[in-house]
Order: structure tokens, then C-alpha cells, then sequence
């Protein structure tokens, strides 16, 4: 309707030699009233011009994150309303709810509130099992995501805070989880509280002296759902909020980590912009997590407390388990040999103290430091935004799927009571072969995931320079067969190619500066030497520019035929490929590692030196 | 924030760039370009090319994937209304059996309407952004996490400046004064903790940790019907779960407190089938054995009786003792033997203690020295 116009005051405008006004959409003209008072007082349009249209890579992998930020915000929602009903109070009172076989029981207020909840509040069955569902969903997706960093080295420079942030989360979260699982205090959660006192109980010189505090005197008392109340609503809550916005805060300041690919740098982030694409995608994808937690919690049963019946000191059930999540350290608890030491008088209980604070202790310890180690053996100063492919650093891949190994058998040994009456095997059986399993399990896992890793990279090798396989067997006239190989894209070359390589280095040799070392040094250096041997040795180096052109002249050469490389023909393949490969993974990596390892180091300085 | 255009990093020969940017001399060989940057021999061919989606190019399915996103949205009312209606309208008692599922009508109608409408907001959101929203990707410049050079001598700067105007350099013991009343206010809040619980000293041990409500003459009742217990009431290989007759007399948390330390165990096991130390002669009655039901690892109630081993097992960690040899342990990870309770018979023929427990029941603690308990072989 007022294009005529429009059109006319354009032309006015450009005959003068001014810009035009620019013309807005509908969308600003609605919103441009309260828009523009907002912005009078807080300054919107600066704040937002940066991060509106912020870059976001996309990839599945990263949605990881998501699941365990958008749990937590269900499990704010929902314990919301659980609170609105729950009572955190170990005062004694007889049941006289909807539920009949608990009628005229005596319980707790904490298990009668949770088992009123259940079926006297409507949808409050529905509350509480979302609340539980999105708890499991929670500690799940944070231990996936921290999998997700781990074996794509994103915890590399700058992040190392950032995965700090997070491992600081992962353990908080387990506790947090624990203190909810405590408070129905059914029969279940009740042991699972009893065998904590026993836990603090085993801490050298302290435990006894903590256990009193905690409990407010001799276990039970009627102190410690309410404390446990108070810390899983209002302390551990604040805690996880403050940790989350800092680690969200630290993925804006760095930008998102990236695959590699064509295009992609380490100095850009390629993807799609918050506004619009993220914030629909994201945003969608807060309410397909909390819409799928909904249908878990209305389809799916979990945690049925008042089949448990209330928590009393003086009973327990078979088969008694904590949630999933807890299932190592109670898996480890359960295959430890039974060691006390009697030291002047005391008791150190080993057999409750190693597996449960010592495992605990161990385990984000190890997390925590896993970073700087990786970072002192690769002395590797610049920083990493492109993610490794776990397979280009197998050490480190394989340390991952070793520490996994170790977990799953932990685990396991969590429900060995289980797989002794599901599979009918002696439980003392299943115990004895985890106890081993926790430490050869790992060492298996580690070589084969060495190996596996290696050949991974073999293939990225063979890709790269004999091209993809067609399907396509020819016949020669002779009698021979092959099979047509063509060639990758540029961009897959360029993917395959992308990662830095790290090579070992010598100490002593040529490869390393050492004008005047010390002899505290020189051990030092073959520490490290020793180290980036173990991490780098057997990686298969990158083939070098003479090798790529080689093979893609080939393939110009041979044109559409494609000269093949894995023929079928003996004599030929013989000559060919294994030639090659000798010639390129034994010759190659030792032959190139010292001077290499000269450029390599030399190059690592030349980046800190332009700081 | 640019376009897709990758300026001078994408296929201009002959200089190309490596993934961090730094400039390689390259040449193009069979369709690849390489570059003489030995550790990334292949250059950056630049962003793919974007291919157009079907709703790019054809208004039809653009139209379609529209109507597809505003049917689920236009949903989301109907599921919430349906929500509504199941709340007010289903009643509590009602349940839904089919074959072996069996779920309350309310809670199963509840979720699964909400669930739809929570679900369909966030696929209708997927949906528009997969479909119809610019599927262009674009680039953003990273800048290293470092602050500039400048950036860092200006604070320094000014934090000098700051420290100099303060005159805290001048006037040290000010500064350190200041450090250590702040340091020493957080002891009042440390101090609060004080009363969190009873501190565990000897004497509180003592009445605590150390004690059941065992005692001389206390019979011995079923833990459920509070019935003494006679001798001849129990069979052989027949286990029988006690408490002391003075249980009853405690209320809230004491009594919660005394039935975490004092249930027992009671068993009868033919006496030529058990090995009975010579110390323990008279702690039986023909056979009849009682210990504490609390496991020394962790403290589980242990239930799980095996008849013809005497072997007794804890349900929570598998701990295993031997009740037919003084309780000592013959698998897992409890390290005590579990204390037996000397039993004898009363006047009126019921089972009582005959003192209270020799030595403290439950999680070994790191103030008791427990090498002394009754170890397997023992007399």
C-alpha cells in the first residue's frame, strides 16, 4: 500500500545523495515502543549487537551439553512443586492416605508426605517421577558430554578451567543426587543413608567426630532429612546454578569448539547464528528434553517408594541398590578385599575408606588433572578451537576407554548380586573375577583401543592417498582383478589431514635445545621424552606433500580408470601397497621423527615468542 | 560475522593457509592443492558449497513444512486443554489394565497430555528451524583468549595507581591487618558448626556407639509380634529375627537410635554340626545362637540365611559370615567377626542375654582397636 510513497521518498533521498531511511519489518514496528524504552535504561542494542548473532557450530555431539543444562532447569521446575508438598521431617506419624496396604503403618512425615505426594496430589506421581527421571537424565548426560570433551581434547587450551568447572559439576551433581535419593526415606533410600554413616564412619582419625556432626548425634537421629532437605533445595542448587553460568559464560568468551573440515580454522567458528536459528534450535530443543522427561515420568515407573515401605533401622531388602549413578562406588565397596590395619589402638577401616572417599577422590583427581598432564607431554602452548578425532590421538582415546572399562567393571561389581541369581553363577565367583577385571580390564582396553585407534588412522591413510573404494571390480584381460578406486574430495582431504601431529622427542639428539642443561634437567627432558614416546610413538605420521602429490598425479595420470591399490591381483598388490607402507609407516615415522621433533619444538616456541 | 565467502583463504593460488592461518606457499596438483607446510600438506579448499534444501526451491514444501509447524504448535492448546480436563474429570481411583501394564488413569492421561503439548512445542520449533529458517552457514573471526598486549600494561597501570593511592605499600601493617581480621571473622562462622552434633569424645562413645540396651536378664522378643522367645519354640536350621523386650519401652529417636544397634539374630543349629569355642560354652542354649543382626561393614540389617552352610549373608555388599563358627567371616568385605550375644534361660524358661554385647556392634570406628574380636580358631 505505501510502496508508491515509499518508492518516491527513496528517490527523493538518493537524488540529495542521502542513504535512505531503511524500511522495517512488522515485527519492529510492534516492537519498537517498549523496545525503545528498554533500551533507554539498559542498553540493549550494545549489549546484544555482539552475541545476537553469535555462531554456534552444529553437531550432534554438542547437544550432550544441553540434555544435562535442560534437565537441571526440569529439575528446578519440578522439585518446585515437590516442595510445595513435601515435609522434611523425621517425626513419627501413622499413615492414613489413598494407599491402603500402608494404612495405619508408622512413618517418618518425610515417607508419608513423598507417598501422599504419590497418589493423593494429582499429578503429583507425575512430579516426582519427572523430578527422579530428569535427575538420572542429569548426572547421564553430564558424564556423556564430559566423555563427548574428553576424547575430542576440547578440555585442551584455553578451556582447562572450563573442563574444571565442569568435572567440579559432574561431582557435585552425584552428591546432589544422593541427598534427593535420601529424603522419602523408604526403606531403600534408608539403607543407602545407613551405608554413608558407615563410609564417614571409615574416615581415618575424623570419621567418627564427622558422623556425630552430620547426623547430629548417634545415626539415625531426626536430623538428618531435614539437613539433607536444606542442602539438596537451597545449597548444592546454588552451588550447580553459579558453576553453570560461569561454564556457559567461559562457551561464550571462547566460542565454540568446531569439527574439522573445509573451511574451518582454528582462528574462525563456522556454524549457524543465535538469533534466529540457535535460539529456535536450542530452545526446541529445551522442550523436546523436558517434553520426553514428561513421557518418562507419565510411562515410565521409577523409584515406587511405598512398595519399599518406611525406612526402619532394623530391616532391609535383597537386592538393595542406589541409583545407577552411585553403582561404582557401591560396586567397589562390595569387591574389596576385607583389609583393616590395627595401628596402636586404632582401626583403619581400608576395605570401606579406599573404595568409597578413596575411589571418589580418585576419580575427579584424575579428571581434574588429566589436561595439565596431557599439556605438559605434548608441551603444546597454542590453543586448540579445531576437536581432535579421537583416533589421531590414540593414547589419549585409549586412556579414555580404559578409565570407561574400569568404571563398567566398578559398576558391575554394583549389581554382582544381581548377575549372580539372573545368571546363575556363584556370587563369590563374579566377585573374585571383578577384583581382577578393575585392573586387567583397563590394561586390555587400553592396548586394544591403542591398536584399533592406529588402525583407524590407517584407514584415514589409505583414503587419503589410494582414494575411496568404488565397489567396482574390473577384469584385465590377463585374468587379474581390481577393484577402481576414486578419488576424495578436497575436503575430505583437507579433513583427514587437518589435525596437529605431535611426534616424540629426543633428548641428547639433535631434536631438542639444551645449550648447558643441568643434570636435574636433562632428567627432566627424559621424562618428557619418555612420555611423548608413550603418547606419540606408534601414531602414524601424516604423509608428506610429495606423497599426496604423488598419488594425486596418479590418479590424474590413470584418469577415470583409477590404477588400483588394493587389487586382487597378487603380484601387483604385493608390490605396490606393501612397499608402500612399510616404506611410509616404519621409514617414515623413524626417519622423519628427529627432524620433525626439531620443527616441532621449535615451532611450539616460535607461538609462545609472538605473545 | 561475514558471509560464506572465504576471501583470500580459499583456493587462490598460489598462497594458501593453514588451519591456523598462517600463510603456505601451495600448488595444485589432480584437483588437490598442497601446501609446503609439512605438517598440514593439504590447504584449506574453503566452506563447501551450500546446497539449497527442497523448501529452498520448491514454495510447495516450503508451504508444507509451514502447515507441519503450525499443526503441532496449533496442537499444543488441544493437549493442554485435554490436560485440563483429565484433571478435573478422572478420578483418582480410576486405573488403566492392559495386559500386564497397570496405571493410574490420572497420572497416565496427566502425562502423556502434557508431555504432547511440552513435545510438540519443541519438534514444531526443530522443525521451522531445520526447514524454512536460512540454512547458510556463516563464519565468525576467534580472537585469542589472551587480552592485548596494551590491554595488559593498562591494568597494570592502573592497579599500580590504585595500590599507590591506597598508600598500602607505605603503610604495610594496615594492609595485613586488614587481611588477618577478615581471616579471623570466619572463625565465629566455623565455630557455629560446633553444635551440628555431639562431639564423639570417649564418654560419648561410650553411651553411644560402644552400648546396645543389652543387658543381663533382657529377654529376647520377635522383632515384629514382640513375643518372648523359648527355647523350644525354635526348630533347627530355624532362624528368628529379635530385638530385646526393652525396645518397647524407648520412644522416637531413641528408640530409632537403639533398633539401629540392638536386633539380633537368633538361630538354632544342631550342636554336633557347629564348632563352639570353649569361651563361648555357655553363650548357647542347646544350640540356639544369637548376634547382632547389624553387619561390621557398613551397618546393613543382614538377613539372608542359608540353612544348611550356616552362612549367613548381608544383602548390601555380600558380606558373609559363618554363624555355626562364632560368627567370623567367610567372604566379603566386613573385616569383624559379627558379635555374638551370650544367651541364657530365665526361671520362666525364656530365652535372656546373659550380659550385653562383648564388644560394640556395627562399622568398625577409628577409635577402637578391633584385633582383639573373636577371630576364626580362637578358644
Amino acid at each position: 500500500m505505501a510502496k508508491p510513497a515509499a518508492t518516491v521518498a527513496r528517490e527523493a533521498d538518493l537524488a540529495d545523495g542521502k542513504t535512505p531511511p531503511k524500511q522495517f519489518g512488522p515485527v519492529f514496528k510492534a516492537a519498537s515502543g517498549p523496545a525503545g524504552w528498554a533500551d533507554e535504561r539498559l542498553g540493549l542494542a550494545s549489549l546484544g549487537k555482539h552475541n545476537l548473532r553469535k555462531i554456534f557450530p552444529d553437531h550432534w555431539s554438542f547437544l550432550l551439553g544441553e540434555i544435562a543444562l535442560y534437565s537441571f532447569i526440569v529439575l528446578l521446575l519440578t522439585g518446585v512443586f515437590l516442595t510445595l508438598w513435601y515435609q522434611p521431617s523425621m517425626d513419627e506419624t501413622t499413615y492414613d492416605g489413598t494407599y491402603q496396604l500402608l494404612r495405619g503403618v508408622t512413618m517418618s512425615q518425610a515417607y508419608s508426605s513423598t507417598v501422599h505426594i504419590s497418589f493423593d496430589i494429582r499429578g503429583g506421581l507425575l512430579l516426582r517421577q519427572m523430578h527422579h527421571w530428569a535427575a538420572m537424565l542429569f548426572v547421564a548426560a553430564m558424564i556423556c558430554h564430559s566423555l563427548r570433551v574428553f576424547f575430542t581434547g576440547a578440555f585442551r587450551k584455553p578451556r582447562e578451567l572450563n573442563w574444571l568447572l565442569g568435572v567440579g559439576l559432574m561431582g557435585i551433581g552425584l552428591i546432589e543426587g544422593f541427598a534427593g535419593y535420601s529424603l522419602p526415606d523408604d526403606l531403600l533410600s534408608g539403607t543407602g543413608l545407613r551405608f554413608v554413616d558407615g563410609l564417614i564412619r571409615s574416615i581415618p582419625l575424623v570419621g567418627t567426630y564427622i558422623e556425630f556432626f552430620i547426623f547430629g548425634g548417634e545415626y539415625p537421629g531426626d536430623l538428618i532429612i531435614p539437613r539433607l532437605y536444606m542442602a539438596h533445595i537451597l545449597l548444592i542448587p546454588a552451588v550447580i546454578l553459579g558453576l553453570i553460568a560461569a561454564h556457559l559464560a567461559l562457551v561464550v568468551y571462547h566460542k565454540h569448539t568446531q569439527y574439522p573440515g573445509p573451511g574451518r580454522k582454528e582462528s574462525n567458528v563456522v556454524g549457524y547464528p543465535l538469533f534466529p536459528v540457535y535460539m529456535a534450535k536450542a530452545g526446541g530443543f529445551f522442550f523436546i528434553v523436558f517434553g520426553v522427561i514428561t513421557l518418562m515420568g507419565a510411562l515410565m515407573q521409577l523409584n515406587p517408594v511405598w512398595t519399599y515401605g518406611p525406612y526402619t533401622p532394623n530391616q532391609v531388602t535383597a537386592g538393595a541398590q542406589p541409583d545407577w549413578y552411585m553403582g561404582f562406588v557401591e560396586g567397589a565397596i562390595r569387591i574389596m578385599p576385607n583389609w583393616e590395619w590395627h595401628i596402636g589402638g586404632t582401626t583403619w577401616s581400608w576395605n570401606i575408606f579406599l573404595p568409597g572417599v578413596g575411589l571418589l577422590t580418585a576419580l575427579f583427581v584424575i579428571m581434574g588433572v588429566y589436561p595439565f598432564v596431557e599439556r605438559w607431554v605434548t608441551g603444546d602452548k597454542s590453543e586448540h578451537h579445531i576437536l581432535d578425532r579421537p583416533r589421531n590421538n590414540p593414547t589419549r582415546t585409549a586412556f579414555g576407554v580404559a578409565a570407561m572399562t574400569c568404571y563398567g567393571f566398578f559398576w558391575m561389581g554394583g549389581g554382582n548380586d544381581i548377575i549372580a541369581t539372573h545368571f546363575h553363577v556363584s556370587l563369590n565367583n563374579v566377585t573374585y573375577f571383578l577384583r581382577v577385571a578393575v585392573f586387567v580390564g583397563p590394561v586390555l582396553a587400553f592396548l586394544i583401543t591403542k591398536r584399533i585407534c592406529i588402525g583407524l588412522q590407517r584407514a584415514s591413510e589409505e583414503r587419503l592417498l589410494h582414494g575411496a573404494e568404488s565397489g567396482i571390480i574390473i577384469r584385465h584381460p590377463s585374468g587379474g582383478y581390481e577393484e577402481k578406486h576414486t578419488p576424495i574430495t578436497a575436503e575430505e582431504a583437507y579433513t583427514l589431514t587437518q589435525h596437529k601431529e605431535y611426534v616424540p622427542i629426543t633428548v641428547g639428539g639433535d631434536g631438542t635445545d639444551h645449550n648447558g642443561v643441568s643434570k636435574r634437567d636433562l632428567g627432566k627432558q627424559k621424562r618428557r621424552a619418555l612420555a611423548t614416546r608413550f603418547y606419540f610413538g606408534d601414531n602414524l605420521r601424516k604423509p608428506t606433500r610429495a606423497e599426496i602429490e604423488e598419488a594425486a598425479a596418479h590418479f590424474d595420470h590413470d584418469g577415470a580408470n583409477g590404477h588400483g591399490h588394493g587389487e586382487l591381483e597378487d603380484g601387483h598388490s604385493n608390490g605396490h601397497s606393501n612397499g608402500h607402507s612399510n616404506g611410509h609407516s616404519n621409514g617414515h615415522s623413524n626417519g622423519h621423527s628427529n627432524g620433525q621433533a626439531a620443527i616441532g619444538s621449535d615451532r611450539d616456541d616460535l607461538e609462545t615468542a609472538d605473545r | 560475522m561475514s558471509g560464506t565467502d572465504d576471501g583470500p583463504d580459499g583456493n587462490n593460488l598460489p598462497e594458501g593457509r593453514d588451519p591456523r592461518g598462517e600463510l603456505t606457499q601451495s600448488r595444485s596438483v589432480g584437483g588437490l592443492v598442497t601446501t609446503d607446510d609439512p605438517r598440514f600438506p593439504v590447504a584449506d579448499p574453503g566452506m563447501e558449497e551450500h546446497l539449497p534444501r527442497l523448501t529452498d526451491v520448491d514454495e510447495k514444501a516450503a508451504k508444507r513444512a509451514e502447515r507441519q509447524v503450525t499443526t503441532m504448535f496449533g496442537l499444543v492448546p488441544v493437549f493442554a486443554i485435554a490436560f485440563v480436563v483429565i484433571y478435573f474429570a478422572v478420578p483418582k481411583t480410576m486405573t488403566i489394565d492392559f495386559g500386564f501394564l497397570h496405571t493410574s488413569a490420572l497420572h497416565f492421561g496427566l502425562g502423556t497430555t502434557l508431555g504432547m503439548a511440552i513435545l510438540l512445542i519443541g519438534i514444531g520449533a526443530v522443525q521451522w528451524a531445520r526447514q524454512l529458517m536460512a540454512d547458510q552457514e556463516m563464519v565468525d573471526e576467534r580472537h585469542p583468549a589472551v587480552s592485548s598486549q596494551a590491554d595488559r600494561e593498562e591494568i597494570l597501570a592502573e592497579l599500580e595507581q590504585g595500590v599507590e593511592e591506597s598508600q598500602i605499600t607505605r603503610r604495610k601493617t594496615m594492609g595485613y591487618a586488614l587481611l588477618g581480621a577478615i581471616g579471623v571473622v570466619a572463625v565465629p562462622f566455623v565455630i557455629f558448626l560446633a553444635d551440628l552434633g555431639p562431639i564423639a569424645t570417649k564418654k560419648v562413645r561410650a553411651r553411644t556407639i560402644e552400648t546396645t540396651i543389652w543387658k543381663a536378664g533382657v529377654r529376647l522378643v520377635n522383632d515384629v509380634t514382640f513375643m518372648p522367645l523359648k527355647p523350644e519354640d525354635i526348630q533347627i536350621g530355624q532362624l528368628v529375627n529379635g530385638e530385646p523386650a526393652n525396645l518397647q519401652d524407648l520412644e522416637g529417636v531413641e528408640r530409632q537410635q537403639a533398633m539401629a544397634k540392638s536386633p539380633i539374630i537368633v538361630v538354632r543349629m544342631d550342636p554336633n554340626d557347629i564348632k563352639i569355642p570353649a569361651s563361648r560354652r555357655d553363650w548357647q542354649v542347646n544350640g540356639i545362637l544369637a548376634y547382632s543382626k547389624i553387619c561390621t561393614h557398613v551397618g546393613c540389617p543382614i538377613s539372608l540365611w542359608e540353612q544348611q552352610t550356616h552362612h549367613l549373608l548381608c544383602p548390601c555388599h555380600q558380606s558373609t559370615f559363618d554363624l555355626g563358627d562364632s560368627g567370623v567371616v567367610v567372604f566379603g568385605p566386613a573385616a569383624r567377626s559379627l558379635p555374638q550375644l551370650p544367651i541364657t534361660v530365665d526361671s520362666e524358661g525364656y530365652l535372656v542375654a546373659r550380659e550385653g554385647f562383648t564388644v560394640p556392634v556395627g562399622p568398625s570406628y577409628f577409635e577402637r582397636d578391633s584385633r582383639h574380636d573373636y577371630k576364626q580358631g580362637e578358644n
